[in-house]
């Protein structure tokens, strides 16, 4: 048991590579929490893709004793939050389960949408927030500048920034500091009814479902009988304890404490973050505000190569989903793939996570059809329905209109990409609202589309920007526009694994698009190969891939047979990585890289 | 009745596998080495003849085939050793085909006589182009007049002569490669091979092309137009293809080269030499080391040259004669291979719908188009 004041609870902001990370682990091994012969980069990020995207996923936590200047000793919680705009109810939640954030922004480099939307987030949960002024030891680090853009852009006072290097360890000490001495202590009634907030949960396989907690009022202890208020389930808690980062039982957890539970939880979709959990007995009857159960917006079909690895995906994911109670998945027809999963993803990262999780920890090969978001078809008869996949499109004549997802979109980006970010953005069917300047960057809000950004917006911008222009979003609500089904068909045969959604005035452009990929993805067959777009009935792009003319094998003697028989076992290897449409072959990789769009 | 091997025939291929000079296009099995000790590798061969023959003593021979490697680099003693010590084995053909591959220079020229002499009646010349700057980009080492002259004391010497072209070389249009074939129309006797250049890996050619060397070569659609005008040209030079490259006037294909595409037995002697031998039943594949030192090794102290042996299953021999069999202008025997064609009727279907295939006299075939792109035919058949 510590006492309130002798704990700190924060989080880190930064954007990504902005050395979030590194700074995560340089605290931890100051401190002497983790032996230096244990210490490994990223400790906090325990999955694979997590470490090599450098990115997070789960929320996890860190319990850190520091002896401060003051002679006292502290416990600080910090708390790794996802910082990606797919995650953003996550990181709310994560927010509001601490005090204060430290703000790390790159002195070379400076703020970043990302950032921003993050900060947001701490703002909204009242933090207290120090700015910390990390890789100071670059050439190109101008920390009064990043100094006037944080004051300027965020609008926090940032004089007293500690500077940093997490790498070399330069400042580390002074962020100690800082942790102890600006930001609060948290509160709560140790002996009022307890509430805690749930503020992320995963599966272990000896553990079961592991639940990461912030203690708000009241005592937990092992044995408890604990409800959560959302869903009215109840669990005996087994196991209760903290993270250093290893996992140690204590024995209990009180006010202002952060550590987790084991309660025999079977699935992560028992426990929903941002519940409430409480005592079943004498509880509290008030949850945390802000709760909300996590809702898909991006869709898309997962579907085996190898249609005999059905089963095999089948298991995958429902193990997958026992770890993710956001991610969704129900059983898909289709005529060209067969049997496959309709998913929703909380966004593309999210989507893009869990098919990477699929191909290598599964080790099942994926066709991923083109992601669609959510529409809303206004039926004639005045119902409405949700279509989430382009090939359920309804017959014309009984829709009405449909609704499409919009989204707020924060850019921000250094001038001289101004002009590409502006075209990129209009392509998209955006609608600017706002551009304004913070030094020699602009911030640029634009109105778009959700499924002009879903599919490869980020990359685009990316490239067009070289990799300067940082982006955010968050979602606004429906829109009604012309919105239409094209279909592609190769060989005269519609595949509708690669149907879109489209506006009627870009049709056109994107169904040529489409058709001209197509043709250089398709390789080339005995006979000639006509591949189509077409609305309704109407064809509005064509090509035709021309037949193969020569492939044959100049020598095969005696000798040669055995190496031709080996060629001919690799090219049935390569096969399996084509699905089969008709008498066409269209390698795995083309239903997603047809869809991506070069301007 | 017949075994089936015997529908192939039986031949024997020989091994050399040292060159003056390493071609940079070349994949083969072959070697630059400046002192080989002939004197011992006879004695080698002689003890793998002896090593091989077991169990076959008495089978008629229909073909010898010296390879390389410069098989015309062997001392024509050494060549009339071996035919004699297969001789004494065999039964002979009254027809027997003994082909040598020869490098047209002057010095092999000079041995062509006693080659005849020793028993080879037909020799293979790798003339390869009939221009200056392509033999030099092809690393020949003969000139095109000394290629000539080495051809034509062949040609009095040996009945039948065939010789190598290697066309959709770097920079050739089709008008060049039309001349050129003229040219070689002209001179031909009875058969010539005409082979597409391929670019290997592990080869010079290989490496240059993967770092982006080798510029120059042929689009697809230039090699196929210069395929097909090879076709139109030899037809009507009465030399047409009677497989993919090889080209001859009726009855004077080469009898070796049919034993692998006709599914017969065959055995190979000398290094990474492969055979194919029918025995109790059994298709048995076998493969010898491929490096010369290590063959010579392994035969001289252990007694044989053998890396490999292995049996194949029916339907994996009758899989290889469909793949070997299609490159053939005639096509494969139905019946003998029912086996396989049998587990592929709806492919076969499939295929002579969109014209690749067709049936004539009880044998499967490719038609004119789709002689050309068999690789996928093969793909569709084999791979699928």
């Amino acid at each position: 048991m510590t006492k309130l004041s002798n704990i700190r609870n924060f989080s880190i902001v930064a954007h990504i590579d902005h050395g979030k990370s590194t700074l995560a682990d340089r605290l931890i091994q100051s401190t002497g929490t983790v032996a230096d012969r244990d210490m490994e980069a990223q400790l906090l990020d325990t999955m694979d893709i997590e470490k090599e995207r450098g990115i997070t996923i789960k929320a996890n936590s860190v319990r850190i004793e520091y002896k401060a200047k003051d002679g006292e000793t502290y416990i600080l919680n910090l708390i790794d939050t996802p910082g990606h705009v797919d995650f953003a109810y996550e990181v709310s939640r994560s927010m509001r389960a601490v005090e204060g954030s430290l703000l790390v922004v790159d002195a070379s480099q400076g703020v970043e949408a990302q950032t921003l939307a993050n900060v947001y987030h701490a703002l909204d949960a009242d933090h207290e927030i120090v700015p910390v002024l990390n890789k100071i030891d670059l050439p190109a680090a101008e920390p009064e500048q990043v100094c006037e853009q944080i004051e300027d852009v965020i609008g926090i006072d940032a004089s007293d920034a500690v500077h940093i290097s997490a790498k070399t360890g330069i400042g580390i000490p002074d962020v100690l500091e800082a942790i102890v001495t600006r930001l609060p202590a948290p509160e709560g009634e140790r002996d009022a009814p307890l509430k805690a907030m749930l503020v992320d949960s995963w599966y272990d396989s000896y553990l079961g479902v592991v639940v990461l907690v912030r203690i708000i009022d009241g005592v937990l202890k092992k044995g408890d009988k604990i409800k959560m208020i959302n869903t009215g389930a109840l669990y005996p808690v087994d196991r209760i304890g903290v993270f250093r980062p290893g996992m140690e039982v204590i024995d209990e957890l009180g006010p202002g404490e952060m550590g987790f539970l084991t309660a025999s939880i079977k699935q992560v979709r028992d426990t929903r973050v941002g519940d409430t959990i409480t005592h079943e007995k004498k509880g509290c009857t008030e949850a945390l505000p802000g709760f909300k159960p996590s809702q898909p917006v991006v869709f898309c079909g997962l579907f085996p190569v190898d249609s005999a690895e059905f089963e095999d995906l089948r298991n995958a994911i429902e193990k997958l989903s026992l770890n993710d109670a956001s991610f969704s998945s129900e059983m898909e027809t289709s005529a060209a793939l067969g049997f496959g999963f309709r998913c929703g993803f909380l966004g593309l990262l999210h989507l893009e996570v869990i098919r990477d999780r699929l191909e290598r920890e599964y080790n099942i090969d994926l066709i991923t059809t083109a992601p669609s978001v959510i529409y809303n078809i206004h039926m004639r008869d005045g119902s409405m329905v949700e279509l989430h996949n382009p090939a359920d499109m309804p017959d014309l004549t009984h829709v009405d209109h449909l609704e499409e997802p919009r989204i707020k979109a924060t850019i921000l980006v250094p001038d001289e990409y101004l002009g590409d970010v502006l075209k990129l953005c209009q392509d998209r069917r955006g609608i600017q609202e706002d551009l304004t300047y913070a030094g020699s960057r602009a911030m640029v809000v634009y109105d778009l589309p959700l499924n002009e950004v879903v599919f490869d917006f980020y990359d685009r911008l990316k490239s067009v920007t070289k990799g300067y222009a940082s982006f955010d979003y968050v979602m606004t609500g429906y829109r009604e526009d012309r919105l239409v089904k094209m279909q592609i068909m190769v060989n005269d045969e519609p595949v509708d694994a690669l149907s879109t959604m489209v506006h009627t005035d870009r049709a056109e452009a994107r169904g040529r698009a489409m058709v001209e990929k197509l043709k250089d993805l398709i390789p080339r067959h005995m006979f000639k190969i006509p591949i189509q777009a077409a609305i309704g009935g109407r064809i509005i792009a064509r090509e035709t891939l021309s037949a193969m003319r020569k492939d044959v094998t100049a020598k095969c003697y005696g000798g040669d047979a055995t190496r031709k028989k080996k060629l001919l076992e690799k090219q049935k290897k390569g096969k399996k990585k084509m699905r089969q449409f008709g008498k066409v072959d269209i390698p795995q990789e083309a239903f997603i890289s047809a869809l991506k769009m070069d301007g | 009745m017949l075994e089936d091997w015997q529908h192939g025939g039986f031949g024997v291929y020989v091994h050399w596998p040292f060159c003056q000079s390493k071609c940079p296009y070349c994949d083969f099995n072959s070697h630059v080495s400046a002192n080989v000790d002939q004197k011992r590798w006879f004695s080698a061969f002689l003890s793998e003849i002896e090593r091989t023959v077991v169990g076959l003593e008495g089978r008629q021979l229909s073909s010898i085939y010296f390879g390389g490697g410069t098989p015309s680099l062997m001392e024509p003693w050494l060549v009339e050793g071996i035919l004699d010590a297969l001789k004494s084995k065999f039964l002979i053909a009254n027809d027997i085909e003994i082909t040598l591959e020869a490098n047209p220079t002057s010095v092999e020229a000079g041995r062509f006589q006693a080659y005849h002499d020793a028993g080879v009646n037909r020799v293979s010349m790798g003339i390869q182009a009939l221009n200056v700057p392509d033999l030099k980009r092809l690393g020949r080492l003969h000139s095109v007049n000394e290629g000539q002259d080495a051809f034509d004391t062949a040609r009095h010497i040996f009945d039948r002569v065939s010789f190598d072209l290697i066309y959709a070389r770097q920079d050739q249009t089709l008008d060049q490669w039309r001349s050129e074939l003229k040219q070689a129309l002209a001179m031909s006797v009875d058969h010539l091979s005409l082979y597409q250049l391929t670019i290997e890996p592990g080869t010079a050619f290989g490496d240059r092309f993967s770092k982006g060397g080798l510029a120059g070569l042929p689009s697809e659609d230039l090699g196929a137009d210069m395929y097909e005008l090879t076709q139109e040209l030899c037809e009507a030079a009465g030399m047409p293809a009677y497989e993919t490259s090889n080209h001859a006037a009726v009855g004077s294909e080469s009898r070796h080269n049919l034993v692998y595409w006709n599914s017969g037995d065959y055995l190979g002697l000398g290094p990474g030499a492969h055979g194919r031998i029918t025995q109790y039943g059994h298709r048995i594949a076998t493969e010898t080391h491929l490096a010369p030192g290590k063959w010579l090794d392994a035969v001289e102290n252990s007694g044989s040259g053998e890396s490999l042996s292995r049996k194949q299953d029916g339907f994996e021999a009758q899989e290889e004669a469909l793949m070997m069999g299609l490159r053939l202008r005639s096509g494969i025997d139905e019946v003998r291979f029912e086996q396989v064609l049998n587990t592929k009727v709806e492919k076969i279907q499939g295929l002579k719908e969109i014209g690749m295939l067709e049936t004539a006299n009880g044998f499967l075939r490719t038609t004119e188009q789709g002689r050309p792109v068999l690789n996928a035919i093969l793909r569709e058949l084999l791979a699928g």
